[in-house]
C-alpha cells in the first residue's frame, strides 16, 4: 500500500468528510429547500383520542386569507388513494392472518388518536395555514379510549377489522418441549418487566416538499427518509398507483432518524396528492409538539418471563410472555419489531436448549409503535438480562459466573438456536472478560464500602447482549412474512481520471457513510480516500436500494460496495492483461498496480480507467469500455454483533438520585472499518440506553393525550446525565460477509438499558430492593428506599 | 404565532403611554416565556411593548440593600461583581437557571412578574425580604405573590426594580425537574442576625411559600441537624409526573438542609 492508503484504510480513525457543512451549520435538509410558487402545508389534527367524526364544516378555512385549499380524508377517497402499508406481517397461533386495517391519510369517520390528521389546509403561509385551519369545525361523537394496552382487549374496538384490538397473537418455539423443561427445572425465575414506551426525537423534524410537473405528469419529492427508494415504492405501487418513473424521492441531508424516518407518512403522501391538485409544490414542516405527537414511538412492552435452572445453574428453558402496543395503526415493521426481531433473540449469548414465545401485538388509542433504535432487539434483551442477574442473585452466584457457564461455548459455532436463528460465529468469554477488566469488577466491593461510608449506594450491573443486525437474507425474510427483499444495492463508477463515485442504496443520517464507504473502495483499489465520493438518497441518481436502519448499512450496503469493486478490479484485470500484453491470470493487483507476475511491467489503476475511456488500445472485440458496475448483495444470514457492557452507578438515598459513576462496553462488531465512527456510534447508542433506563417515559393520561409532548416533560439525555464511556473491542470477523463486518449502530442502545438497571438494583440490594423500572427516577428511586426501610421496619 | 404589533419605548412613562394605546398589550422583557406562548397561540395580545430600551437594567448597592434593575438579564446579575459580593447565593441562582441562551435573554423583572409556580428568583425575593418597586409604588415580597402565575401587579404596570436585603448568610438549593430544570424544588435560606427565613419554590400549589417551621427552628439552632425533627406537610403541594408531593416534602427538607452550611 501507498503511504496516502495507509491512512485512509480499513480500519483507520479518519476524521468525518461530511462534517465540515454540518459544523459550519451549511447541512442542506428538506426545510432548507423552497420552489419558485409554493404552498405551506397545516395538517388539522385530533385533540381526542377517539371519537366518531360527525361532522366536519371546512367553508370558513376555505375564504380565509391566503388559503389555496382545504381537504379532507372524502376528497382523498375521490381520488382513490391508498394509504400506507404495514412492510412485514405474521401468522397468528390460530392459524388466521395478522389484521391489517386500513390507514386513511386522512381521517375517515373516525379519529383513533390525538394527533390524527382530519384536514389538510394549504395556504400561502404556514401561519395562514393554520389560521385557517382554527376555522375547521370538527362534530365528534366521543368514544372510549383505550390507552392500558394490557387490557385493550376489554377496551372498545378502534377497528371493525380488529376484534379484541388484537392485531395478532404470533408463537415461536417449541411450546410443550419448553413446558417440559420447566417443570423439570430445579429452580423456576419469574420476573415481569415492562419497556417503557420511547419518543424517538430525531433533531430534524419530519418535512416534505413535493412538486407536480404536468408537462410529463410526474413528482418530485424531498422528505425526511432513511429509505428514499422504498418511500418511492410505497408511494407509487401501493398508494398513487403510478409508475415508479413517474415519482423521483430525494432524501437530501436527514438529521436523524433513529427508525423514525423508515416509514412512509401520510403527511408525505398528502403533499404529493396535494401538489397535483393545486398545481403548486407544497411543502410540510413539522413542528415539536407534532414530532411528539406523531411520529412512531418505540418499544412498550410488557413481557412476563420464566427460567429455569438445573442443579448446576445451567438454563434448561425460556418461556416468555410478551404483550406489546402497537398503537392506532400498524406502521411499516411495527408487525416485526415485536416478533421476529425480538423474539429470534431470546436465546441471547446463552446455550438454551428450550424456549418458547408468544407475543401479541395490541391496537390503541395512541401514535403508532414502530421500530426505534434497536426495534426488538433492546426489548428481548432487556427482559433476559435483567432475568439472568436476577436469577444469579436468587441462586447466589456472582452475575458474572452464571453468565459465563451458561454462554454457548466457543466450540459450538455455528450455533443453531431454539428461536430460528442460527449465529455464525461468536465467541462470548473474552468478552465478558475484557468489560470486567476495563471496570475493575474485582475490585468493586471496596468501592461499595468507600462509597457507603459518604452515605452513597453503588452497584455493579452487567448486560451481555446479541443482536442480528445486516438485514438480511432476502429468502429467510420473505419465508417469516416479510414483503421486501432484504439486499443491498451500489453502483462504482470509476471516472477517466481514475477517480471514483459510488453510489449506494444505503442512506446516511448521521452515520458517517460518505467517510466509512470512501474508506472501503480506498482500501481495496489503492487510491486515496479524496478521490472517492459518495452518493445517496436520490432515487434518479442510485440504484434501487433499501436504505439504512438495523446496523445494515456496512454489512450489507458496504459489503454491496466491495462486491462491485470486486467487478471493477476483475475487468480492469483484463485491460490490464492486453496492455501489458500478458494473459489476465498473470495479472496481480496490490497497492493500487496492476502488475504482471515475477515481472516488473506494471500499470496503475489511473492509467487502466484512462484506457478504458479512451479505447485506443482496448480489446473491444471481447471487453466493453469504460469501467462502471453495479452489484446487489443479499446476504447469506445475519451478521451477530455480540459484546458485554458493565455499568456502575451511586444511588443518593436522600433523593433517589441515581448517578452513572463509570461504563465499561466490550463490543464485538467484528472487524471495524473506522473506529472512531464506531467508537461514535456506541456513545451515542449508550446515551440514549440511558435515557431510556433513567430519563425518557411516553406517557399518556387515561384519555389518550400525551402528557410528555415537549421537553419540559419529555427528559432527554443531556452530556452532564453521562459518563465518560470506556470502549473496548474484541473481534471475531462475521463469516457472512467479505468484509467481515458486522453493524454497531443500535448495539450501545440495545445493551445498555439492562445493564444500568441491573446496577441501580444491585446498588439497593443491600435493603431488599429486588425490583425497579424503567425510567429509574429518582422519585421513583427514593420510593422504592423508602417501601423497602417500611417493609423492614414492619 | 398571530401577527402583532411591537414597539419599544425609551423610558418607563413612554412604555406605560404605548401599553395604553394598544388596548390589551403585553410587556416584553426576555420573552423567554412570553414568546413560546404566542408561538404556540396560547396569547394572542394587541401588541408587545418591548423593555429593553428602558433603561432599567442597572445592578448596584444602595444602603441597606442590593438594587436590581428589572431588566438585568440572568447572566448579569449571574457574573456581577457586586452581586457576587453582597449576595452570592443569588448570582449563584441566576448562574442555575435554565441554559445559557436563557440566561442571556431572560430577565429578573419577567421572572418576578410571570410567578411561574417553579422559577427560581421568586424564591431569593421572598427569603430576602425583597421590594418590588414598580412605576407607581413599592410592594413587599410577602406580599406581593399571590398565587400560582399570580402577583399583585395591576394591569399595566411595570416592575422597574427590586432591592433585596443583604443577609448575614444565604444559599439557595434546587433540584431541579430533570426534563426542564426549572425547580422540582428550590429552597432559599436567608440569615439576618437572628432572624431566618426559609423559601421554597417548585413545590406549593399556590406558588413560592415561606416554611414557618423551618424558620423558628433554623432561628433557635442554625444547623442542618436541627431540620431532622421537622415533619414537612406534604397537603398544599404539587403532585405530578414528575414527583408526588409527598417526594417533593422530602426534597423541601433535603434541600434546606443542603443550603444550611
Ligand atoms: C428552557 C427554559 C428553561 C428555564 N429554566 C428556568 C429555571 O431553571 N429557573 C427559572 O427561574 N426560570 C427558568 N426559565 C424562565 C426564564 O428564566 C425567565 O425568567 C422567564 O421566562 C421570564 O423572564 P423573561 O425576561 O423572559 O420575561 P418575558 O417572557 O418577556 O415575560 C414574562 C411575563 O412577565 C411580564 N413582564 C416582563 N417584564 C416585566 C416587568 N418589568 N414588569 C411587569 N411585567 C413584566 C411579561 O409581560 C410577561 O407576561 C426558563 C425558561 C426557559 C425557556
Amino acid at each position: 500500500m501507498n503511504e496516502v492508503t495507509k491512512i485512509d484504510g480499513i480500519g483507520s480513525s479518519v476524521r468525518r468528510t461530511e462534517d465540515k457543512k454540518f459544523l459550519t451549520g451549511k447541512g442542506k435538509y428538506t426545510d432548507d429547500i423552497n420552489r419558485p410558487g409554493q404552498v405551506q402545508a397545516y395538517f388539522l389534527r385530533s385533540d381526542v383520542a377517539h371519537a366518531k367524526i360527525k361532522k366536519i364544516d371546512v367553508k370558513d378555512a376555505q375564504s380565509a386569507p391566503g388559503v389555496v385549499g382545504v381537504f379532507t380524508g372524502d376528497d382523498i377517497a375521490a381520488d382513490k388513494v391508498g394509504g400506507p402499508i404495514c412492510g412485514w406481517v405474521v401468522p397468528c397461533r390460530d392459524g388466521s392472518a395478522t389484521k391489517e386495517p386500513p390507514h386513511p391519510l386522512l381521517a375517515q369517520g373516525k379519529v383513533r388518536f390525538v394527533g390524527d390528521a382530519i384536514a389538510v389546509v394549504l395556504a400561502e403561509t404556514a401561519e395562514q395555514a393554520k389560521s385557517g385551519a382554527e376555522l375547521i369545525e370538527v362534530d365528534y361523537e366521543e368514544l372510549s379510549p383505550v390507552v392500558d394496552f394490557e387490557n385493550a382487549g376489554e377496551g372498545a374496538q378502534i377497528h371493525d377489522e380488529v376484534p379484541n384490538n388484537c392485531y395478532f397473537d404470533w408463537e415461536l418455539g417449541d411450546e410443550k418441549a419448553t413446558a417440559d423443561a420447566l417443570s423439570s427445572a430445579k429452580k423456576i425465575v419469574k420476573l415481569r418487566v415492562r419497556n417503557n414506551r420511547l419518543v424517538p426525537n430525531a433533531m430534524e423534524p419530519r418535512c416534505a416538499l413535493a412538486e407536480f410537473d404536468n408537462l410529463d405528469d410526474s413528482y418530485t419529492l424531498h422528505t425526511t427518509s432513511q429509505n428514499p427508494h422504498l418511500t418511492r415504492l410505497v408511494l407509487a405501487a401501493f398508494m398513487f398507483a403510478i409508475p415508479e418513473s413517474k415519482l423521483r424521492v430525494i432524501a437530501p441531508d436527514v438529521g436523524g432518524g433513529f427508525g423514525s424516518k423508515i416509514y412512509v407518512y401520510i403527511e408525505e403522501a398528502v403533499c404529493v396528492w396535494a401538489s397535483k391538485k393545486v398545481g403548486r409544490p407544497v411543502k410540510w414542516t413539522a413542528d415539536r409538539t407534532q414530532a411528539f405527537l406523531t411520529d412512531c414511538h418505540g418499544r412498550d412492552h410488557v413481557n412476563d418471563v420464566q427460567l429455569g435452572l438445573d442443579e448446576n445453574n445451567k438454563i434448561v428453558g425460556l418461556r416468555v410472555d410478551t404483550v406489546c402496543n402497537l398503537g392506532a395503526y400498524l406502521s411499516a415493521f411495527s408487525v416485526v419489531v415485536p416478533t421476529y426481531l425480538h423474539g429470534t433473540l431470546l436465546s441471547g449469548q446463552y446455550d438454551i436448549p428450550a424456549i418458547y414465545t408468544n407475543v401479541k401485538g395490541m391496537a390503541t388509542n395512541t401514535v403508532n409503535v414502530d421500530a426505534y433504535r434497536g426495534a426488538g432487539r433492546p426489548e428481548a434483551t432487556y427482559l433476559l438480562e435483567r432475568t439472568m442477574e436476577t436469577a444469579a442473585r436468587e441462586v447466589g452466584m456472582d452475575p458474572a459466573e452464571f453468565r459465563r457457564i451458561n454462554f454457548i461455548p466457543k466450540g459450538a459455532f455455528p450455533y443453531q438456536t431454539q428461536v430460528a436463528l442460527q449465529y455464525d460465529i461468536g465467541d462470548y468469554e473474552p468478552h465478558l472478560d475484557k468489560a470486567m477488566e476495563m471496570i475493575d469488577y474485582s475490585n468493586f466491593e471496596k468501592r461499595r464500602a468507600e462509597a457507603a461510608k459518604r452515605g452513597m449506594y453503588r452497584g455493579i450491573g452487567i448486560s451481555s447482549y446479541i443482536e442480528a443486525c445486516g438485514l438480511a437474507p432476502s429468502a429467510v425474510v420473505g419465508a417469516l412474512g416479510g414483503r421486501v427483499g432484504q439486499w443491498e444495492s451500489a453502483s462504482v463508477r470509476v471516472n477517466p481520471t481514475g477517480t471514483i463515485s459510488v453510489f449506494t442504496g444505503s442512506h446516511s443520517h448521521g452515520q458517517g457513510h460518505a467517510t466509512t464507504f470512501a474508506q472501503i473502495v480506498a482500501d481495496k483499489l489503492g487510491i486515496p480516500m479524496e478521490n472517492v465520493e459518495v452518493v445517496h438518497g436520490d432515487t434518479d441518481k442510485t440504484p434501487f436500494g433499501m436504505g439504512s436502519y438495523g446496523s445494515r448499512s456496512l454489512a450489507s450496503g458496504g459489503s454491496a460496495i466491495s462486491k462491485a469493486v470486486d467487478k471493477i478490479i476483475n475487468k480492469s484485470k483484463k485491460i490490464a492483461a492486453h496492455l501489458l500484453e500478458a494473459s489476465e491470470d498473470d495479472i496481480d493487483f496490490k497497492d493500487g498496480k496492476f502488475v504482471v507476475g515475477g515481472t516488473d511491467k506494471e500499470k496503475a489503476f489511473g492509467e487502466i480507467a484512462l484506457a478504458a475511456y479512451v479505447p485506443h488500445n482496448y480489446p473491444l472485440e471481447t471487453l466493453e469500455p469504460g469501467l462502471e458496475e453495479n452489484a446487489f448483495y443479499d446476504p447469506t444470514n445475519f451478521v451477530y454483533p455480540s459484546g458485554t457492557h458493565i455499568a456502575e452507578v451511586e444511588v443518593d438515598p436522600a433523593t433517589g438520585v441515581v448517578q452513572v459513576v463509570d461504563w465499561a462496553a466490550c463490543d464485538d462488531f467484528g472487524n471495524l472499518v473506522n473506529p472512531m465512527i464506531v467508537e461514535g456510534q456506541v456513545h451515542g447508542g449508550i446515551a440514549q440506553g440511558i435515557g431510556q433506563a433513567l430519563l425518557e417515559d411516553a406517557h399518556y393520561d387515561e384519555n389518550g393525550q400525551l402528557l410528555t409532548a415537549s421537553y419540559m416533560d419529555y427528559c432527554m439525555p443531556r452530556a452532564d446525565d453521562l459518563p465518560s464511556f470506556k470502549v473496548g473491542y474484541t473481534t471475531t470477523p462475521s463469516t457472512v460477509n467479505d468484509l467481515g463486518v458486522k453493524g454497531c449502530g443500535e448495539a450501545g442502545a440495545i445493551a445498555s438499558p439492562p445493564a444500568l438497571i441491573n446496577a441501580v438494583i444491585d446498588a439497593l440490594s443491600p435493603l431488599g430492593v429486588t425490583d425497579m423500572s424503567m425510567p429509574a427516577t429518582p422519585q421513583k428511586v427514593w420510593k422504592a428506599i423508602q417501601d423497602s426501610q417500611s417493609v423492614a421496619a414492619e | 404565532m398571530y401577527s402583532t404589533k411591537y414597539v419599544k419605548p425609551n423610558s418607563t412613562t413612554e412604555a406605560l403611554e404605548a401599553i395604553k394605546s394598544l388596548g390589551d398589550g403585553k410587556f416584553l422583557a426576555g420573552g423567554m416565556t412570553l414568546i413560546p406562548t404566542l408561538k404556540q397561540r396560547l396569547a394572542s395580545p394587541d401588541g408587545l411593548v418591548d423593555l429593553s430600551g428602558c433603561k432599567l437594567d442597572s445592578i448596584a448597592e444602595e444602603g441597606e440593600t442590593l438594587k436590581i434593575g428589572a431588566m438585568a438579564r440572568h447572566v448579569s446579575v449571574a457574573e456581577s461583581a457586586v452581586v457576587k459580593k453582597v449576595i452570592p447565593a443569588l448570582a449563584k441562582l441566576a448562574d442555575g437557571i435554565g441554559d445559557r441562551q436563557v440566561r442571556n435573554r431572560g430577565t429578573i423583572g419577567g421572572s418576578v412578574a410571570n410567578n411561574d409556580p417553579s422559577a427560581c428568583y421568586p424564591s431569593a425575593v421572598l427569603a430576602l425580604k425583597a421590594t418590588i418597586h414598580t412605576n407607581n409604588r413599592s410592594i413587599a415580597a410577602d406580599d406581593f405573590f399571590t398565587g400560582m402565575f399570580e402577583t399583585a401587579l395591576e394591569d399595566d404596570e411595570i416592575i422597574e426594580s427590586i432591592s433585596f436585603s443583604k443577609p448575614t448568610k444565604a444559599n439557595y438549593v434546587k433540584f431541579p425537574n430533570p426534563a426542564s430544570r426549572y425547580a422540582m424544588v428550590g429552597v432559599f435560606v436567608a440569615q439576618f442576625g437572628d432572624e431566618v427565613r426559609v423559601a421554597v419554590t417548585g413545590a406549593g400549589e399556590g406558588g413560592v411559600f415561606r416554611h414557618q417551621e423551618m424558620e423558628s427552628v433554623l432561628s433557635s439552632n442554625f444547623s442542618a441537624d436541627s431540620l431532622s425533627s421537622v415533619n414537612i406537610d406534604s397537603d398544599g403541594l404539587i403532585s405530578d409526573l414528575h414527583a408526588s408531593a409527598e417526594y417533593r416534602a422530602n426534597l423541601i427538607k433535603e434541600m434546606t438542609k443542603r443550603a444550611v452550611v
